[in-house]
């Protein structure tokens, strides 16, 4: 009988409106390297959250065992002081101060209350040389490569005394160097004894390092895979993760009329000089008028830098390749100069950069085209007005009226304003960036219908999902995105949920 | 009682924009019940808004910095400084005063685009560029008044933008005609815009308010209006001062509400990343609000200048205090995009009443910095509740 260091059962978590976990059962031996795998939002995160404290006991069902007894954690330093550390994709160190400093930063080495710096340093090259990292101490984070930031944080977990160590998808944003490394420390530090529950979407990894694998889907455990039974194969984890049936209904799609390409990228580059590395690698693709293209892919897949990238560069990127818009190639300096172009993108988030909340849908719908309602820099608030009527009504917004805030609609609502205000600019490439996360199914389909429209009027779309049957459903062809690369493009016909998965785990 | 029934959800939903109306309103009646009326005398009144008259400007400009989430510190000296560069060309240099405000008011422009380009192009924080600002315009007014000290100004037209009066025409019944005149004229333009508001409205079937309470409403602003006309009529009319104060507030009443700039204004400062996703220029609109903002500083600089009839080496000192906590008053947000021009005028009249009846009554200077940071802290705290409520 193995010896389980962790035993999550039963787990439900509830939000209001939606079960992002229910029944979970998960169960981690001592000394494994365990891999948790899903699509985006099947629970893995939550799950997590649940386990290190974040969601605090009582605010989820079923019973965390963790080194054979009943857990209840309250706060994150509960599970910190049980030996549980996470590390986040989005690193949680502090660029500006030195490498011991963050190692020790809250757990501080302290001689009757007075930090004891020269201690500190010693400690923190014992804890550099357990995970392999030469450097010196006192360099400052910021100047350091993302790879031995990640180091820093094994080493501040280390200095913790942890058991468990749960790293959420720690290669995402390595180069393969630093990924080997990476995987080569973890599988050292199994050797120590030390548990670890790694978060991965590269199947490769998981294939290449895991004792057990467990899927997740839809906040359910599917099963648990283990390498010993020669149950690990990528192909199978796929089947696992995408097993669903597509039962969402999608509305017919009109005859098809599809023309000349209004939209190509030719080795199309885009380089991030404040995460100093490339989030869109050589990418090459095509749009056609009367189009759908689906650009799939997991999170951290470039999607949103390629589409920002195309939608004038607003986080300055330095571009490289070429963009040809209607034969010509183009190059925007600002997001002013793609709308006039015809490049329009309706944002994710759209609470967060999308929409101005604390102003009525009149002022967000015309946001976007001001010269459009005014004559010589003064605004007609009558075709406002009507612009705005027109809009709410074709796009079957559900609001008071017109002078109703943003902020107060349901997000179908909201993500309706969005694309009129992206409709009123009248463009000929539209990209939809997850347009229908979080909102229900009624709203979902009425903006599936929209999209037909649309392209029956002769624009072309490009809609970024992370819903596999989203993208089955709607698209024309499919590109699938890994790693600011693009891994592929399947027609309609060729597409399916295991090969987009495929490409989307290399 | 459908009536009482409307008129009191209607103030509960707008309570935030009554808000400072009815502060105003309280504050008012209050002074004037305590120093028996001698508050609402014409003199007084006619006193109060001339010594409002440089710090309005400046919130007005001010709002418009705090809308896009930034801050001017250095109004006041930027003022001080101008003043005293109009008061050295129309005395020692003798240039005409019809090209001396131009020119102040072009150097007011250059010095804001000069902040524009710090906080806009450099991305310095505004509270710093501005505080720098504030520590070299102070440097510059003591060195352009070392050598004269205090530079009287002997130049009626230049001084009358800060005691004169527009010209009576005649006097009816002792009152004087052209403020009269005035005073109607903006009646009949608050009642003739307010029913075609409501036409346009109605049009496209809007909620309006019922009759009775939009006849109230109507009478009871046109009421003030037509009080604080015939006041001041009493007097010597409206000032130049006052109308100036005017002028600069239809202006950016109109470029707020109506033009594309304006809109641009409240969209970076309700959601700057939005707004840049939005196709809209969000350095270029940083640029021109701190150009207005030092230009109206510029204007600020003469009227006090011209009020003064000469420009000191302390002119200047803590208006833009004055000026931000004004903007507050009137309820500007620092969260960003949120509050009106108007309101800032409002707000400038709050703090000037204070400080005029408390001067009044005889109140010492002590008890009148702690009651007019008490005003603003109230402001703040009140605008901080509706919001929560709002939500």
């Amino acid at each position: 009988m193995a010896e389980y260091i962790l035993e999550m059962h039963d787990i439900t978590k509830q939000f209001p409106g939606v079960k992002a976990l229910s029944d979970v059962n998960f169960k981690v031996e001592k000394g494994e390297i365990h891999c948790l795998i899903g699509e985006n939002g099947a629970g893995k995160s939550t799950l997590m959250k649940v386990l290190s404290g974040v969601y605090p006991y009582g605010e989820y069902e079923g019973d965390i065992v963790y080194e054979g007894k009943v857990q209840q954690f309250n706060k994150i330093s509960d599970s910190v002081d049980a030996g549980i550390a996470i590390i986040y994709q989005e690193l949680a160190l502090f660029p500006d101060l030195s490498v011991y400093e963050n190692i020790y930063i809250g757990n501080e080495v302290k001689n009757g209350g007075v930090i004891n710096w020269n201690q500190t340093i010693v400690k923190a090259k014992k804890m550099l040389n357990k995970v392999n990292l030469k450097v010196n101490p006192e360099v400052l984070i910021k100047d350091l490569g993302v790879g031995k930031q990640q180091l820093v944080e094994i080493a501040k977990a280390l200095s913790k005394n942890v058991k468990l160590l749960i790293l959420d998808e720690p290669t995402a944003a390595l180069n393969e160097d630093d990924s080997e490394n990476l995987l080569q420390l973890i599988k050292e530090l199994k050797k120590q004894g030390i548990t670890c529950i790694m978060i991965s979407h590269k199947l490769k990894e998981v294939v290449a390092i895991a004792d057990k694998a467990t899927v997740l889907r839809d906040g359910q455990t599917i099963c648990t895979l283990d390498a010993k039974k020669g149950e690990m194969e990528e192909r199978t984890i796929i089947k696992h993760m995408v097993g669903r049936e597509i039962n969402d209904i999608y509305p017919k799609r009109p005859e098809k009329n599809i023309g000349d390409k209004v939209l190509e990228l030719r080795h199309w580059s885009a380089y991030d000089p404040q995460l100093g590395r490339s989030v869109v690698k050589k990418a090459d693709l095509h749009l056609r008028k009367g189009e759908i293209i689906g650009i799939a892919g997991l999170m951290g897949s470039g999607r949103t830098e390629l589409a920002l990238s195309i939608f004038g560069n607003p986080k300055n990127y330095k571009l490289y390749g070429e963009l040809i818009l209607e034969g010509d190639q183009k190059k925007f300096n600002h997001t002013g100069e793609a709308i006039k172009a015809g490049v329009a993108y309706v944002t994710e988030d759209r609470k967060g950069n999308g929409l101005f909340l604390i102003q009525n849908i009149t002022n967000n719908v015309s946001a976007a085209k001001l010269t459009g309602i005014a004559k010589n820099g003064v605004i007609n608030d009558n075709e406002e007005i009507r612009v705005a009527e027109h809009y709410k009504n074709s796009l079957h917004i559900k609001a008071s009226s017109i002078e109703q805030l943003v902020g107060k609609l349901s997000g179908g609502n909201q993500q309706k304003v969005s694309l009129g205000k992206w409709l009123f600019v009248g463009p000929k490439v539209l990209i939809l960036d997850e347009p229908t996360r979080g909102i229900d199914v009624g709203a979902k389909f009425e903006i599936y219908t929209v999209m037909n429209t649309l392209i029956e009027q002769g624009l072309s779309i490009i809609m970024i999902s992370s819903e596999l049957g989203e993208v089955l459903g709607m698209s024309d062809r499919v590109y699938v995105m890994a790693d600011g690369k693009i891994k592929g493009e399947l027609s309609a016909d060729e597409a399916d949920q295991e090969k987009i998965m495929e490409l989307a785990t290399q | 009682m459908k009536f009482v029934n409307e008129a009191s959800t209607l103030i509960k939903d707008n309570i935030r924009d009554y808000g400072m109306y009815i502060a105003l309103f309280v504050i008012m009646l209050t002074f004037n019940i305590l120093t028996d009326g001698l508050f609402m005398s014409s003199r007084n009144i006619s006193n109060l808004f001339d010594s409002a008259g440089y710090i309005a400007v400046l919130a007005v400009g001010m709002t418009l910095v705090i809308v896009i989430r930034h801050i001017d510190l250095s109004v006041g000296y930027v003022a001080g400084f101008l003043g005293a560069i109009a008061a050295i060309l129309l005395m020692h240099y003798g240039i005409p005063v019809y090209v001396v405000i131009p020119m102040i008011l072009l150097f007011g422009i250059a010095i804001g685009s000069l902040n524009g380009f710090l906080i806009a192009q450099l991305g310095i924080p505004a509270f710093v560029a501005s505080l720098a600002g504030m520590l070299i315009f102070r440097g510059a007014l003591l060195q352009v008044t070392e050598g004269t000290g205090t530079i009287i100004i002997q130049n009626n037209t230049f001084n009358a933008l800060g005691n004169g009066f527009i010209p009576s025409i005649a006097k009816v019944n002792d009152l004087h005609l052209l403020s009269l005149i005035v005073g109607l004229l903006g009646i009949a333009i608050y009642i003739y815009s307010e029913i075609k508001t409501r036409r346009d409205k109605q049009k496209y079937n809007f909620d309006v308010v019922s009759p009775s309470i939009f006849m109230l409403k109507l009478v009871f602003v046109s009421a003030i209006i037509g009080y604080v006309t015939w006041v001041l009529a009493g007097y010597n009319g409206f000032s130049w001062t006052m109308m100036i104060v005017l002028a600069v507030v239809m202006i950016y009443h109109f470029i707020t509400t109506k033009t594309v700039l304006g809109r641009q204004i409240y969209a970076v400062g309700s959601n700057p990343e939005a707004a840049h996703l939005s196709g809209i220029n969000v350095k270029k609109v940083t640029y021109i609000v701190m150009a207005s903002m030092s230009m109206l500083a510029a204007l600020s600089g003469i009227l006090y200048t011209a009020r003064l009839q000469s420009a000191t080496t302390t002119a200047g000192m803590l208006f833009e205090l004055d000026a931000i906590a004004a903007a507050y008053v009137g309820g500007v947000s620092s969260a960003g995009g949120v509050g009106k021009v108007t309101g800032a005028i409002i707000g400038a009249v709050v703090m000037a009443s204070l400080t005029n009846g408390m001067n009044l009554l005889g109140v010492g200077i002590s008890y009148q910095y702690m009651i007019r940071g008490g005003v603003l802290a109230g402001a703040v705290i009140f605008d901080v509740l509706t919001r929560k409520k709002g939500k």
